[in-house]
């Protein structure tokens, strides 16, 4: 897995490692993924293999980051899932996850519009493996969560807008 | 005082209809106020927002309710006259007193208070003794244990007495939380009915850490739904909690749990209800608020009902919602113990046939007071609301709390933060409970702390910028008037003192707050720091509570300030949600 910019993605990663395992080990019992936070074998050497792309991360729009990272950009599906919360409970972590009935998935990324670099996380999935992941994104203030699936060497994306509030009441 | 009492008689079909789904029933006229023709074979009480009011209140509705986009114009956002033509309300009525805001100091005198435990349990039981035993069901949409100094000394706790003798069967919550996780599940360990919420789940940590869950598969705190026997249908009531909980109260009362309004994991409920369970009526008794109820009405298919909350708002007809399986109701049953809703059902095999929908006004002097309930409203109150009961005040105008940018009520509060804690702007949570005093009525204890009596009532006095005040302005405000719904908490707006605004309701955060002045008509600059009073912070704060705040600036004799709320409102010229100050 490639992570972190800056924003920590996971304040307990051993959980969202766990809750992964289990999805993934439903999935496809073939890949011996032992969560993501670590690099297996087999298929997923080709990731290992790729080179942290460090420019993209430095990027202050998301528009900029898809570029630098794809080279190309997206377009909107609904094939792709993004399950994000309206408002966030706290905006330090804020828990998204996406899934998509895509064949042929590649890589999945998400994207931060406002926060200082719009790249939250970027993952390269084996080939095999079921195309979810769940992450904890720190989140500056009230912005659109793009998430960006790609398959088949083709972009799709999903955008929520996740409110970050000063909070108070209320009926 | 004199009741006309023909003046509620001529309650008319304002009150007493259902709206075309599955098809339109005959509206009746009622013979008299509370006989209600029979009709179905399942009778469905609905109560919400009682706000713990044991007793009979005054409770003024609001002149200024303002919807913005697809939610302009329609119910919930019509006040005084548009609402009274809306519905079909006769002006100068019971009903139009009940409902809306128009001559209501005058018609406080002709027709009196509302509300009062003991009266709707005369109400409740007449309406269920009606149509037979096991053919009825008493639900509540929250909101029931909070709301007066008792309800807030206790904890709930007097509150759980008085909802297990009124019969409530089945309820869910939002500031039933605000006592914590410890007390809410001592009070639900005494509550006879069940506490149903879909939508409350166990953090990752709290779940690791093995925190008590009903089901820690699927990391649910609550039963999500209760299937009920009514006269040999099976009715489905899932329970909808408030789902911002977390994040307009404080976070500390509730750290292991999560919220959320989870439509789609309402969506696997109800399927489940049809499919698995073949029950033949599903009910979401939500406290989402209005506005989300409809949008969630439009995407989740399979709910007959939405018994709906949060909003306080007093909705005489549900609203039909046309989803992808078939048409949704969404009521909500105003605030107070004010109503009760009646929705009498035509239940078939796997179906409601038919059905109707009233939300009756709980006139108190047309009840005789249910003596059980009168005998236990006076044990719980025992000492306390003695010692509550001394003349603070007289109020020499109209006190209410309810509308979207201010009212009297707020308007004195910040008078008190700012006069008492020495700050020149005062913040003041647009709450939507809270009773209305008359003019010429004292003021006690026990009136000040129905306006104030929260678990977190701590004031607080700090240094902020002009542009944090603008932006929590701003926050608030996208809160109140996001174009959707489901980014809304309901609520009203932050009431200021010490300061005027202008609001543009239809436009994006950060664009709806424009030319802030300070009291002496100084404009508020953006980096300079203003000496900031408030209450009911999300943080912890350490200074006196309100109430005691409030209570001293009342016994000072200050002279009242007699200045409008400070908000100038653009872009609304037409809008039928306002009907003048408030």
């Amino acid at each position: 897995m490639i992570t972190a910019n800056g924003f920590p993605a996971t304040r307990r990663p051993v959980l969202c490692h766990k809750v992964l395992r289990r999805k993934v080990l439903q999935g496809a019992g073939l890949i011996a993924l032992f969560g993501l936070g670590d690099l297996p074998f087999g298929a997923a050497l080709a990731a290992a293999s790729d080179k942290y792309p460090e420019d993209a991360f430095k990027q202050k729009r998301d528009a900029d980051a898809i570029k630098t990272l794809y080279g190309t950009s997206a377009e909107t599906s609904d094939k792709v899932k993004l399950d994000a919360p309206e408002i966030a409970e706290n905006g330090a972590v804020v828990p998204v996850s996406v899934s998509t009935t895509l064949d042929n998935v590649t890589s999945i990324a998400f994207f931060v519009s406002e926060n200082p670099n719009a790249l939250a996380a970027h993952y390269k999935i084996p080939a095999g493996t079921l195309p979810n992941v769940a992450n904890r994104l720190k989140m500056a203030k009230t912005c659109n969560v793009i998430a960006i699936v790609e398959s088949g060497g083709k972009l799709y994306s999903a955008t929520k807008e996740v409110k970050v509030t000063v909070g108070g009441c209320g009926g | 005082m004199k009741i006309r009492r023909r003046d509620f008689l001529k309650m008319t079909s304002g009150a007493a209809l259902s709206s075309g789904w599955p098809r339109l029933a005959r509206a009746a006229d009622a013979p008299t106020v509370y006989d209600l023709e029979r009709f179905g074979n399942a009778r469905i009480l609905h109560l919400t927002d009682t706000h713990a009011q044991l007793l009979p209140v005054y409770f003024r509705e609001p002149s200024v309710n303002i919807g913005i986009g697809e939610m302009q114009g329609r119910p919930p956002h019509l006040v005084g006259r548009a609402f009274l033509d809306h519905f079909g309300i006769r002006p100068d009525s019971a009903d139009a007193y009940a409902f809306t805001s128009i001559d209501f100091e005058k018609s406080a005198g002709r027709f009196g208070k509302l509300g009062g435990f003991a009266h709707l349990k005369t109400l409740i039981d007449r309406l269920r003794n009606d149509v037979g035993q096991e053919r009825s069901l008493l639900l509540d949409s929250g909101d029931m244990w909070q709301g007066t100094g008792l309800a807030n000394s206790t904890q709930g706790a007097d509150m759980v007495e008085a909802a297990n003798l009124l019969g409530v069967e089945a309820m869910t919550g939002h500031w039933e939380f605000t006592y914590g996780e410890k007390t809410l599940r001592a009070n639900l360990e005494r509550f006879k009915g069940e506490f149903l919420a879909q939508n409350v789940y166990l953090t990752e940590e709290a779940a690791f850490n093995d925190a008590k869950a009903l089901d820690p598969a699927s990391g649910r705190v609550f039963k999500p739904y209760s299937i009920k026997e009514i006269g040999g249908h099976r009715v489905a009531v899932i329970g909808q909690a408030f789902p911002y909980v977390p994040i307009a109260h404080p976070k500390r009362f509730t750290p292991d749990w999560k919220f959320g309004i989870r439509d789609g994991e309402l969506q696997k409920l109800t399927d489940g209800l049809r499919n698995t369970d073949k029950v033949d009526a599903v009910l979401l008794l939500s406290h989402n608020g209005m506005d989300v109820d409809l949008k969630l009405a439009g995407r989740v298919t399979g709910i007959d009902v939405i018994l709906g909350g949060h909003t306080h708002d007093a909705v005489p007809q549900p609203v039909p919602v046309t989803n992808a399986g078939g048409t949704t109701l969404v009521t909500n049953a105003g605030s107070n113990g004010k109503f009760l809703g009646v929705l009498d059902l035509e239940l078939a095999k796997g179906k409601v046939k038919d059905v109707r929908y009233r939300l009756l006004p709980v006139f108190s002097e047309l009840l005789k007071p249910d003596a059980a309930m009168a005998a236990l409203i006076d044990k719980v109150r025992g000492a306390q609301a003695a010692a509550w009961s001394g003349k603070i005040a007289t109020s020499d105008h109209l006190l209410y709390r309810r509308g979207n940018f201010s009212g009297p009520v707020d308007q004195l509060i910040c008078d008190a933060l700012r006069s008492e804690l020495n700050a020149e702007i005062a913040l003041s949570p647009g709450f939507r409970w809270g009773s209305t005093v008359l003019a010429g009525q004292t003021l006690t204890m026990e009136d000040v702390l129905a306006e104030t009596a929260i678990s977190y009532p701590e004031t607080y006095v700090q240094g902020m910028t002009g542009s944090q005040i603008k932006d929590v302005l701003e926050d608030v405000c996208d809160n109140l008037f996001n174009a959707d719904p489901y980014y809304q908490q309901g609520g009203d707006m932050v009431r200021v003192g010490g300061l005027s605004y202008t609001c543009t309701p239809a436009e994006n955060i950060g664009r709806r707050i424009s030319e802030l002045k300070l009291a002496h008509g100084r404009p508020l600059e953006a980096g300079k720091r203003y000496k900031v009073a408030g209450w009911a912070s999300v943080n912890e704060q350490t200074g006196a509570a309100v109430w005691d705040v409030v209570a001293r600036h009342l016994q000072s004799g200050r002279p009242p300030n007699r200045q409008t709320s400070g908000v100038t409102l653009k872009g609304v010229d037409d809008n039928p949600g306002i009907a003048g100050q408030g």
